[in-house]
């Protein structure tokens, strides 16, 4: 099993999620974080008190998947994601050791 | 009044209050010529609907306007010092404070000064007891809510790093000590008023006193930790917006309500009221829009009250195109002074309470002898620039002598400054064990 964890644009979500859907993803999580890589901030002006923001909003996607829907999932997301601008976001694909259903007791990959 | 100067306490009429005719004989020696005038329920109604929209200005006006401006960690705090000073407030200037402002001590040098302790408690007010046209009671009400509000805004230079015993202890001290005197020298039959100096709704009494008192806080508690570098970006600007709003629709009873009486003079108070705060406001915008590349919110809201506070001493004395003028000047030059003159002498005026309403209000004050329109009103016949000086001069030495000795008494009380920690993790959970979620 795998966890993959997406940051993308936040006006991104709704496309994602969909694409996502079309590929068989029954379950996601979703959360607002802030965070920049090469795209740079803004600055915000308060009556002449100028403050540099260097944390762009982004959101993050994780969704646990078994091996082979990995990369099904990667290319959902990359393409649906991708503006060709900076700032467009990362994915990481990172190993699930163990994981349960809470209401059923069901484990491994049952529990996806 | 009618077609005069704001009343002074020497024109109490006695009616049936034969007592209260007693405690004031010695302050009727003072040249007043009209007949007792008679209750007038159409000013009594205006007043007592004045007097609620100044107390709306503080609460929630300007502890809204202020709370969107801080950061979040510390806006439960600055909520509570304007709440908590309104509460205060209320109960100083029944016990003392109306006295020292507006009565009338028996001698004449005293009260040149300050109006004495015949009036504490609210002694001698009866159910008859009249201020020009309306009842004692709406009266000292009224000036309770400007007293209210005056010290509030000192709030601002502070905000994010001061005690909150030491605001309590600094404003109850302050309210007694400089804004009551001040009151009495300005409208309440002292040596201001007496020598012509002219003044509304409070451009002295109000915004340059607390402007002044700002700035010498701001500078001897020194600069919030991280200022110029950590990010300190307001909060939630709607909260300042809705702040912003409620302060101009009350301060019609702030100007409009300072005629005490419900007459022509008071709609012009509120006509030049709205085209001075429409006219700040768009001047603000315009020039940070320039400077800037981008007109903020925050600008025009700022650029309004700048323009509220500077047509305040001027609201019942000039014409609509003065007004105007005094909007301009306001909007620009309160601008300069927040934005460009703060940053260049490096003191941490947090809210700007000295480039609004110290700024603000001298523009207002001077301004006001210069375009007083002896066809508004013909108490401004003898307005001259000269007469306003002297009363801006007088009130800023006094108002920066004072709370300078006043918060160091604080000081050695109870302390003034928070802690490092405490700054850090924010006021709302250090001082108050509260937070928004």
């Amino acid at each position: 099993m795998k966890l993959i964890l997406a940051v993308i644009k936040p006006f991104k979500l709704d496309e994602v999620r969909e694409a996502l859907t079309a590929v068989g993803v029954q379950g996601l999580m979703v959360s607002e974080t802030k965070g920049y890589g090469r795209q740079s901030g803004h600055t915000e002006i308060y009556r002449g008190a100028e403050y540099v923001v260097n944390f762009v909003p982004k959101i993050r996607l994780e969704i646990v998947t078994t091996d082979d829907q990995v990369e099904k999932v990667v290319d959902a997301i990359a393409n649906t994601a991708r503006t060709g601008k900076i700032g467009d976001g990362k994915i990481f694909v990172l190993d699930v050791e163990q994981a349960h259903r809470v209401r059923t007791g069901e484990s491994g990959e049952d529990a996806l | 009044m009618r077609n005069s100067y704001m009343t002074t306490a020497g024109r109490v009429t006695p009616g049936l209050g034969a007592l209260l005719f007693g405690l004031l004989a010695p302050g009727l020696a003072l040249a007043q010529s009209d007949a007792p005038l008679a209750p007038d329920s159409g000013d009594t109604a205006w007043m007592l609907t004045s007097t609620a929209l100044v107390l709306m200005m503080t609460i929630p006006g300007l502890g809204l306007f202020y709370a969107g401006m801080v950061r979040k960690k510390n806006v439960l705090d600055v909520c509570m010092q304007t709440f908590a000073i309104c509460a205060m407030v209320t109960v100083l200037w029944m016990i003392v404070a109306y006295s020292i402002a507006f009565g009338t001590a028996e001698s004449e040098s005293v009260n040149a000064y300050m109006g004495g302790f015949g009036k504490m408690f609210l002694a001698g007010i009866t159910n008859d007891s009249l201020v020009g046209t309306i009842p004692e009671w709406v009266f000292s009400m009224f000036q309770m809510t400007f007293a209210i509000i005056t010290p509030a805004l000192i709030v601002g230079a502070f905000a994010e790093r001061m005690k909150f015993s030491a605001v309590m202890l600094f404003m109850a001290l302050w309210l007694l000590v400089v804004y009551a005197p001040i009151a009495h020298w300005v409208w309440g039959g002292g040596f201001l008023q007496n020598a012509g100096v002219l003044d509304f709704a409070g451009g002295t009494v109000v915004h340059i006193n607390a402007g002044i008192a700002g700035l010498v806080l701001c500078i001897v508690l020194g600069p919030r930790k991280g200022y110029g570098t950590a990010n300190m970006a307001p909060h939630n600007l709607v909260l300042t917006y809705i702040g912003a709003s409620l302060l101009w629709v009350g301060w019609f009873g702030f100007n409009a309500g300072s005629e005490l009486a419900s007459d022509s003079l008071a709609g012009a108070a509120m006509m030049n009221t709205q085209v001075a705060t429409a006219a700040a406001a768009l001047a603000w915008m315009f020039a940070e829009w320039a400077v800037n590349g981008k007109p903020s919110a925050l600008g025009i809201l700022s650029g309004a009250v700048a323009g509220l506070v500077a047509v305040t001493p001027a609201s019942g004395f000039v014409n609509p195109t003065g007004a105007l003028i005094i909007g301009i000047v306001a909007g620009v030059g309160c601008y300069l002074a927040a934005a460009h003159l703060k940053k260049a002498l490096g003191y941490d005026d947090s809210l700007d309470v000295f480039g609004v309403h110290g700024v603000g209000g001298i523009i207002g004050a001077l301004l006001t002898g210069i375009l007083a329109d002896p066809a508004i009103n013909s108490a401004g016949a003898d307005a001259s620039l000269g007469l306003q000086a002297y009363g801006v001069i007088v009130t800023i030495i006094y108002t920066g002598v004072m709370s300078t000795i006043l918060i160091f008494i604080t000081k050695a009380i109870t302390g003034i400054r928070v802690s490092d920690p405490e700054e850090q993790e924010g006021l709302d959970l250090a001082l108050h064990g509260e937070a928004v979620q």
